[in-house]
This record gives C-alpha cells, structure tokens and sequence, in this order.
C-alpha cells in the first residue's frame, strides 16, 4: 500500500474483520428457506409425494394402481409437453400464451396434409413440426425486433393462430377412422407398452424425453446457461457477450417445435383432430410451470418443476374426482396450488444468506 | 512508442446534441489513465464510442496502431478489450464460474463436448478459482455459489477478476468505487494497481478525485463534449482538477503529459 491518500491513513490501525454481525442460531424455517432456494424442485416433489400419499389414503388403492398411475401420466402427457415449452420461455422471463395455439393449428395441419390431401404421413409431420418453428420464430422476433412485450406479442399470435386453425381445418373434426386409414403414423404417440397393469403410452415417453432433453440443454449447455442469464437480468446478459436478441428468437424457435411434436402427440393421445380441443391448454401449462416452482420474473426454477407441476394437478384431479368430490371442487383446488406456489416462490426469494 | 488507444477527432450527435464533439482519446501502454468530467460532460459517451458501445459519427480510432470500427462490444471483446460496467453485468442467480465465462464458455473436448456441446464446468470452475486466488479474492466459500449471495466488494471482485482474465488489450472501468465502502473500495484500488503491474492499462472513470489521484497515472479531463486536457496527478492537486473540470480555471495547453 504505497500511495495511499492522506486521510485513509488511519485504515492501517483500522480494525480487519469485516463487519461481524451476531451469529445467530439460525431457526429450522431459515435452514429450510435455504434449502428450497439452493434447489429450487424440493417444493413440487414434496409436494407431489404428499399428495399421492394423501389421495392413497383417501380414494385408496385404486388411486394408488399401476393402471390409475399410469392413466394420470397420459392424462398430463400433452400439457406436460406444452408445459415444457412454456418453461423455456418463463425462464427468459417471458409467457407465451399460443402455446396451445401453435400445437393445434400443427396438428390440423399434420391432419389435413396426410388425411385429405394424401400427402404422405412423414412429409405432412415434418411440415407441422417446421411449422411449429416458424411460428415460435414469428413471437421470438415480433418480441427482440419490435420489441413488443412478450404477453401482448403472444396474445396476439394466439388469435391468429386460433383463427388460421379454424379457417384451415373449416371447423371440422378429422374423424379417427379416416386417420386410422389414410395416415396410422399420426397416432404413433397413442401406441403403449402394458407393464403390470400400467399402461406406458409413447406419448408418456415422449413427453419425458423432452424434459430430459430441454433439461440437457438448459443445464449443460453455454446456450442454456444464456437463457437463465437473459431470463435473470437481460442487459446485464447483452453487456456480457451474450447475443440476446438471437438466443430468445432460438428459444421461441425451440417452444414452437415442442408444440408442434406436442400436436403430432396430442392426436395420439385424443384420437381424433378437433380444432376445438385443448382450447385451455396455454393456461393449463403456465399452471403446471408455476406450481413446479419455475419464477415468473425469469432466470430461477428447474424445468423438472413443470414435469412435476403438470403431474400435481394430474394427482389432484384423478384424486378428488376418485374420492367423489364435485368437478368444481377440483378447480377451486389447482386456485389455491397455484396461489401457494407462487406464495412460497415468493417466500424463497426473499432467503437472507 | 505506439499508444495502445489513440482516437481523434470522434463526433456523436443524438439529435441535436452534441454528445462527442472532436474528442481526442490516448492510451499508453502500460498506464492507468483517468477519464474525469462534470456530470453530463460526456465522459462516458467517449469511452463507449472506444469499446463499440456507440459507433461515432465521424472520427478515428486506432487500437495499437491500426484502424478499428466496432460496432458492438462483443466485437472489441474479440479483440481482447474488457469493461468491467458500473452495475457488473453479473447475472446474480448463476454461480461465479458460470459468470467469469459468460459468452466464452469452455466445452469438454472430445464427443461429448462436440456433439452434445456439453460444458466443462470442471474446467470453468478451475480456472475461475485459479483467477480469484491470484487476485487475493478467494474468500469466498464456494466458486458454485450463485452471485447474489455474494457482498458488493465480492461482486466487485469478480467482475474485475473476469476483465483481467480476458483481457489481453486493455481494461475499461465505469466507477468501479462508487457502490462500495471505505475498505471495499480500498481492496479494488489495490486489485486495479494488481492489474496494471502485470502490464495490461486501464481506462478508469472516476468521480472520486482520491481514487483517481490515489492509481491514475494520467488524468485526462473531459469537458463540454471534448478533451480539455490531461494532466499528471503529481503536478497537480485536487482542486486544480476540479477547477479545470468545472471550467473554473484555465486549463494548461492540450496533452502536456
């Protein structure tokens, strides 16, 4: 220390601790706030344990079946999928609400292309699944070229796409027959493997591969380690290198492909091609992804929180309605999960270190 | 001896003003040079238009004797030109590792890396705690645990030891003192001098006169959009540099050091 300015001489006899403050004995909610905030997919997993344990207990042991088990993973398969786009773009802290649009308008467009036009089945998927991209490239660029928020960007692309689905489809279903005749490949995803009473759909499978995948990626990868950080603070991520504006165009991209396999899946899953159907899925997704602990203000949460999101409110369904409770009780029910985890989301982020 | 910046005559309008008016800019090798200036004065507009930030209207800019046009910081980068900004860009929820190597990560060799672009976080997190102890920095716990958890000298630290890990031009500094206490500010003083003596300059921006008398080598001051001189530290005292800054006193004639 040579040239120090006169009036910091002092510092030399100064005291060196650092500020000491009272150890104070830290209380089992502080460790269990550190906890959750150092793994942020403690919360839904607890959760999900309870809740099976409880509608165990409640509905009893056909809730707790390998068949009923199973039965509640095909009935969270596809908006799994859309919750697993969904996260993607939560995590740039962004929404997207054509999530459920863009999987739709692919699959009438999958359906129509192989059904009534005869193209081949392989073809007319690939066209939806580029589809898929184009339309989350639509988003990802109305929202870094115009700079339009990503709500409203989405809530209109969700119109457009909606109507697009209606125009091309002329509001008709695509009947299962026909699809079983012209085009078998479209039902793939509804194919299953029968393991001790539980029926595995691909569907399922897909559906956990893409978690595993997008996990991948978010987890290992520089590209996913740029989308936490543009998620978490957007200028501090542009000042430190990061191409911004082409990593969001590439995760809306991503989303869109997702939606689009969702789609090619979903018609598995449904059986038939109705324009009308899973015309609540954008806000069942950004329920599963809120209730998996993803924060909605970016950049926190694993993407296995909205596998185990979409699961919960699976459990929650098949559970009450086994135990007999009303349609409505169940929705009061996902009200409360979703004020919760936002609740305890909120909770965590306040952990002092 | 080549100076390792030299801009002249760098004009930038927004509008009808003037932010940049025919500034010149010098940087030595090896020095430590404060840019000073009243609020307003345009000090940072210069140092943006030298690292990309901005592309000035009209001017030249030299790095180490050949003509550059950056048009974004990540191409100055390239070029091995770090700036440590005011508010860090740190993202606070990603760990130090992760941060130090932000926009330049590592990939595991081989398959793996190739194929699957799998991360070396091995690798990363070696290199960043080798970084941090060779800067006298590494007091913290863990190189995994996330920014946010960490004091603002720590931050400070980090965001400094990933620009003298990088750089192999020069180190640009946005008030690097202005959000830490007596002895935080006092250990980023030490960690900027730390910096120099292995040879790579700085541009320092500083509204703290004892800081910048304290490191600086040179003080160039800005005023009303342009250069107005730079000045030795050791001729000169505080208030003489507050008073050309301000317009309160002659200045000496341009570039007498």
């Amino acid at each position: 220390m040579t040239t120090k300015a006169g009036y910091e001489q002092v510092l030399d006899g100064s005291d060196t601790n650092v500020a000491q403050f009272e150890r104070r004995h830290h209380t089992v909610l502080e460790r269990v706030q550190h906890i959750l905030h150092n793994n942020p997919t403690f919360v839904p997993v607890i959760v999900l344990m309870l809740s099976l344990v409880a509608f165990w207990i409640i509905a009893g042991g056909r809730f707790f079946s390998a068949f009923n088990l199973s039965l509640i993973m095909q009935q969270v398969s596809i908006i799994g999928m859309l919750a697993a786009a969904q996260s993607l773009i939560i995590i740039t802290a962004g929404i997207d609400l054509s999530v459920a649009a863009i999987m739709i308008l692919m699959s009438v467009i999958m359906g129509n292309l192989a059904v009534n036009f005869g193209v081949p089945p392989t073809i007319a998927i690939i066209v939806g699944v580029i589809g898929g991209m184009l339309a989350g490239a639509m988003n990802g660029l109305l929202i870094t070229k115009i700079k339009l928020p990503p709500f409203i960007t989405t809530l209109g692309t969700w119109s457009i796409f909606f109507a697009l689905n209606l125009w091309l489809s002329g509001a008709q279903s695509i009947r299962s027959q026909d699809i079983d005749e012209h085009a078998p490949l479209l039902k793939f995803f509804g194919n299953a493997i029968n393991v001790g009473g539980a029926r595995i759909t691909f569907g399922v499978i897909l559906m956990i591969v893409i978690f595993v995948v997008l996990w991948y990626m978010l987890n290992k990868t520089a590209w996913g380690r740029h989308v936490y950080a543009i998620g978490d603070d957007m200028e501090a991520a542009e000042m430190s290198g990061i191409r911004t504006e082409r990593t969001l165009v590439s995760v809306y991209m991503l989303a869109g492909l997702v939606c689009a396999v969702a789609g090619w899946a979903s018609i598995g899953r449904v059986g038939s091609i109705s324009p009308q159907s899973f015309y609540e899925g954008n806000l069942q997704s950004i329920t599963a992804v809120v209730i998996g602990g993803i924060s909605l203000f970016g950049g926190r949460g694993s993407i296995m929180g909205a596998l185990f999101g979409a699961l919960i409110v699976g459990v929650f369904q098949s559970g009450l309605r086994m135990a007999g409770v009303d349609v409505l009780w169940q929705v009061f029910a996902i009200g409360w999960l979703i004020i919760i985890a936002v609740a305890i989301d909120q909770w965590i982020r306040r952990v002092s270190a | 001896m080549t100076p390792v910046v030299s801009a002249k005559g760098i004009v930038k309008r927004y509008g009808h003003v003037t932010a940049i008016d025919h500034a010149d800019f010098e940087l030595r090798p090896g020095e430590i040079l404060a840019v000073i200036g009243d609020n307003g004065a345009g000090k940072s507009s210069i140092v943006k238009a030298i690292c990309g930030a901005t592309v000035p209207d009209e001017g030249e800019i030299q790095i180490e004797g050949k003509p550059v046009k950056f048009s974004s910081p990540i191409e100055a980068r390239e070029m091995g030109i770090e700036i440590v900004y005011q508010n860090l860009a740190l993202s606070p929820a990603l760990s130090i590792a992760d941060n130090m190597f932000t926009g330049r990560e590592l990939r595991k060799p081989g398959f793996m890396g190739k194929f699957f672009r799998m991360l070396d976080k091995p690798a990363m997190e070696k290199f960043a705690r080798e970084k941090l102890t060779e800067l006298g920095l590494m007091t913290v716990q863990s190189i995994k645990q996330p920014v946010e958890t960490l004091s603002g000298g720590q931050r400070q630290g980090v965001a400094v030891a990933r620009a003298a890990a990088f750089a192999t031009k020069f180190i640009i500094m946005d008030e690097p003192t202005a959000a830490l206490g007596v002895k935080e500010s006092r250990k980023v003083l030490e960690l900027i001098k730390d910096v120099r003596a292995r040879g790579i300059p700085i541009i320092l921006i500083s509204h703290n006169m004892p800081h910048v008398f304290e490191v600086a080598d040179r003080i160039h001051i800005h005023r009303l959009g342009k250069r107005l001189c730079t000045i030795d530290p050791k001729d000169y005292t505080m208030s003489d540099a507050v008073a050309f800054m301000t317009g309160a006193k002659e200045p000496p004639a341009q570039d007498t050091v």
